[in-house]
């Protein structure tokens, strides 16, 4: 993977609005933001009702994973080209849920739903007309996923990154500072891991830095790039969107996103915590 | 525009507990000044940045349909920061608990 196979630009989503073989999906935390506009063409994916399983905390299985895709109209063949709002957490969280499925040819659009509003440009209402295709996904590739007897055991030998903010990853707040201050968990994070948080990778418009840029911050905050890196975050949005700095744009292996991240760790009995920056 | 009269700030804190929580919140309008108070349009689709003391990012939300914005911070001096189409806000605030931040940000 890289930059130029994982990343398109606006200008790239605006000459492509009547490719037939392009699928855009819109992915948000606020998901009423796609009722009041969205890019032409563009359909939604519910980060909850449509990828949460429901029941279980887990992913949704795979037949309906293909059941979605399939009344989505999306084929085996088709790009996909994913953004949402909030600097594209929860679409780089679908990003990684089209790789663990095995989708081959899926996209960002770099800046997401905030560059495209920033620059003005046109949002629709209208919700487009689907044709249902029959989709088939892979079996889920759990390399790019860490559960958390292998986060436990990564301690001190792998590299962990907190990609939360300094104020989560000290244990002064729990939540992002957005969200309301509550949850079980106690505060905190897991020992040896590096605090690097999501938005060092990204400009204030929300596009991604350079490559150079990107390489560095990590870097300079310890990553050992020739060891396995493990990215968290509360939920696992947040770190779906550094796993995807490193394992897409910086093209490394060895990258997983420990999805359960703080909601899961913050809860269980016994298992190491460290505070403080 | 925003009627004589309405509350200013930020959205309704019903619900939300105040002595817990150190709220910065607002309205962000775009233009209007009627004798020295801002009344200009809300601004719904504004994205408001919150960066902690070092300049260190820390949460980024929408507007909502009323221009309104809220982050739930820690107590303590942090910058907000405003982005919409071809504007660009910044400003210093204190959070603490007990008293809301709240503010009216002109684009």
């Amino acid at each position: 993977m890289s930059r130029s196979s994982s990343l398109v630009s606006i200008d790239w989503v605006q000459e492509n609005l009547a490719n037939k073989n392009v699928v855009i999906v819109e992915v948000d935390e606020d998901t009423s933001l796609y009722e009041k506009g969205h890019i032409q063409g563009a359909i939604t994916f519910h980060w909850r009702d449509d990828l949460q399983d429901g029941l279980i905390r887990d992913l949704i299985s795979k037949e309906k994973f293909e059941a979605l895709l399939s009344k989505s109209g999306i084929s085996n063949d088709s790009t996909v080209i994913l953004y949402g709002g909030n600097n594209n957490w929860f679409a780089t969280y679908a990003f990684w849920y089209f790789k663990i499925y095995g989708h081959q040819d899926v996209r960002l659009i770099d800046g997401g739903r905030k560059l495209w509003e920033l620059k003005g440009l046109p949002l629709v209402t209208e919700v487009p007309t689907l044709t249902a295709s029959r989709y088939v996904a892979k079996e889920r590739d759990n390399s790019i996923r860490t559960f958390r007897d292998q986060v436990v055991a990564a301690i001190g030998i792998k590299n962990i990154v907190d990609v939360r903010s300094p104020q989560e990853f000290s244990g002064e707040l729990a939540a992002p500072a957005h969200l309301p201050q509550e949850g079980g968990q106690i505060k905190g994070h897991i020992p040896s891991a590096k605090n690097i948080p999501w938005s060092k990778a990204a400009n204030e418009d929300g596009t991604f830095k350079s490559n150079d840029e990107l390489t560095e911050i990590y870097k300079s905050a310890g990553v050992d790039f020739t060891k396995e890196t493990i990215a968290y975050c509360r939920i696992g949005e947040r770190s779906a969107f550094s796993w995807f700095v490193l394992h897409e744009l910086l093209n490394l292996q060895n990258i997983s996103n420990y999805d359960g991240s703080w909601t899961e760790y913050g809860s269980l009995v016994g298992v190491p915590v460290a505070v403080g920056a | 525009m925003r009627t004589c009269g309405a509350t200013p700030g930020g959205p309704d804190l019903a619900g939300v507990d105040l002595a817990n929580q150190s709220v910065i919140q607002g309205t962000v309008l775009r233009g209007g000044v009627s004798d020295g108070v801002p009344n200009g349009a809300p601004v719904d689709n504004a994205y408001v940045r919150l960066l902690d003391s070092t300049g260190e990012f820390t949460a980024e939300v929408p507007t909502n349909s009323d221009g309104q914005f809220r982050f739930f911070a820690a107590p303590g001096s942090w910058t907000v920061i405003v982005l919409a189409h071809e504007a660009r806000a910044e400003l210093k605030v204190e959070a603490q608990k007990g008293t809301p931040a709240n503010l009216i940000i002109q684009i």
